[in-house]
């Protein structure tokens, strides 16, 4: 195809040129044998073409769909937008805290907007029923030993039951380069996912969220750890300082 | 039904078979199609207030298209050897083509065969305009890339898909 107007010839073909332009690419192709020959292929393609497969989604798939996002209506009611919800818990609570937080994400927002985005993609993971679980178990002197045969490093695994945060299990995963362990946790009809790796010295953002997840980001001992879930901001700060203090307990 | 999810059934589910038609030839017919649109949708959904309005389609396709990225490098990363998404052919190095066109026989398995055999940047522009019939623009939009480039490989996706059901490799 060496016409220099092939790319127009075949814009011509696909309907995408203008009247004005229509008529010069009509003319070029009245002496052009090339676009000719261009012509004939589009039009035999066109014909083949419609013998291709078109897979149309399953009706199981489709309701699937329909059931999964009216869940995530149940979750995320509209009459309580998250953000005014977080800005009144702001306000009411540790207001300077939140504040700060926020404004530390921002600074940091740049260097940090890639593990947000992969922590929010390793949870909508999870929650796809893809990998949630790779020990399953309430007991934490089952998911602790878990851990150490699986995971490069040693999460807190404390069960919060009594506080409403159910130890459900823990799984190997891989996030943003790193191998991380992940403890799993209920909250109501949440999913919380605490993610711990080896503190490589690198800052973290004090908070992230993407996609309506919400990530609190924390150092302890020699561990990076993040929370992420889409719990009510404060439930997901109370978690947080829930898991604080087990871990200074240990 | 709250109004967002009213929206997005009236907006974004209309689009469900495109979404599905598009994971399906991008995975050439792989199980993981269904995986790739739920989460699609799911992402869809979440972030559904940031969108305002425009083409939804191209939208949509924009997100099956990085989720079936993410579920590739997610694969990548399990999978200690590399996958290579252009070289793992093992559809088109099927039956050779016999010289009887497949175009004049109208034998769809030869021709799906064809089409998966494409590289996926031939193969997702030629399904969007032969299957979904989109403009150039949506194709760009859905794509993230710029219409010159929409242009140039769908020409060269025709001219191999050509090439491939004519059984010789001429003329590309």
């Amino acid at each position: 195809m060496a016409c220099d107007e092939s790319l127009k010839t075949q814009a011509y073909l696909d309907g995408e040129l203008d009247a004005a332009d229509a008529l010069k690419a009509e003319a070029h192709l009245e002496h052009c044998a090339e676009c000719q020959a261009l012509a004939a292929d589009h039009a035999e393609l066109k014909e083949a073409m419609a013998g291709a497969s078109y897979h149309r989604a399953p009706a199981a798939l489709r309701a699937k769909i329909s059931d999964m996002l009216d869940a995530g209506t149940n979750v995320v009611p509209l009459k309580t937008p998250r953000k005014s919800s977080f800005w009144l818990g702001a306000g009411s609570g540790a207001g300077g805290m939140a504040i700060a937080a926020v404004l530390a994400f921002l600074v940091f927002m740049p260097a940090n907007n890639a593990m947000v985005a992969d922590l929010a993609d390793a949870h909508v993971r999870s929650l796809m029923g893809e990998h949630l679980i790779d020990v399953a178990s309430s007991d934490h002197h089952t998911v602790k030993p878990w851990f150490a045969g699986h995971s490069d490093v040693s999460p807190p695994t404390e069960d919060f039951k009594a506080d409403g945060f159910t130890l459900v299990g823990g799984r190997a995963d891989y996030v943003h380069g790193t191998r991380a362990a992940v403890v799993v946790y209920r909250h109501g009809a949440h999913v919380i996912n605490l993610f711990a790796w080896a503190d490589r010295n690198t800052r973290l953002p004090a908070t992230g969220s993407r996609d309506g997840y919400r990530m609190v980001f924390w150092k302890q001992k020699d561990l990076d750890l993040a929370a992420v879930s889409d719990v009510d901001p404060a439930e997901l700060d109370r978690f947080v300082d829930l898991v604080k203090k087990s871990q200074s307990r240990e | 039904m709250d109004e967002k999810r009213r929206r997005f059934e009236a907006l974004a589910m209309p689009h469900l078979d495109a979404a599905y038609n598009l994971a399906r030839w991008l995975t050439r017919g792989g199980a993981e199609a269904d995986d790739i649109v739920q989460e699609a949708m799911l992402r869809a959904f979440r972030s559904f207030d940031g969108f305002r309005g425009e083409a939804a389609r191209p939208w949509l396709l924009a997100i099956v298209r990085n989720c079936h990225r993410s579920a590739l490098e997610q694969k990548k990363r399990h999978a200690a050897a590399p996958l290579d998404d252009q070289n793992d052919d093992a559809v088109a190095s099927g039956d050779p083509t016999p010289e009887a066109s497949a175009i004049e026989r109208g034998d769809s398995r030869t021709l799906d065969k064809a089409i998966a055999a494409l590289p996926e940047e031939f193969r997702e522009v030629v399904i969007l305009r032969e299957l979904e019939e989109m403009s150039y623009r949506d194709i760009a939009a859905a794509t993230g890339t710029p219409i010159g480039t929409v242009m140039s490989r769908l020409a060269r996706g025709r001219a191999l898909l050509k090439a491939e059901l004519t059984g010789g490799s001429h003329g590309v």
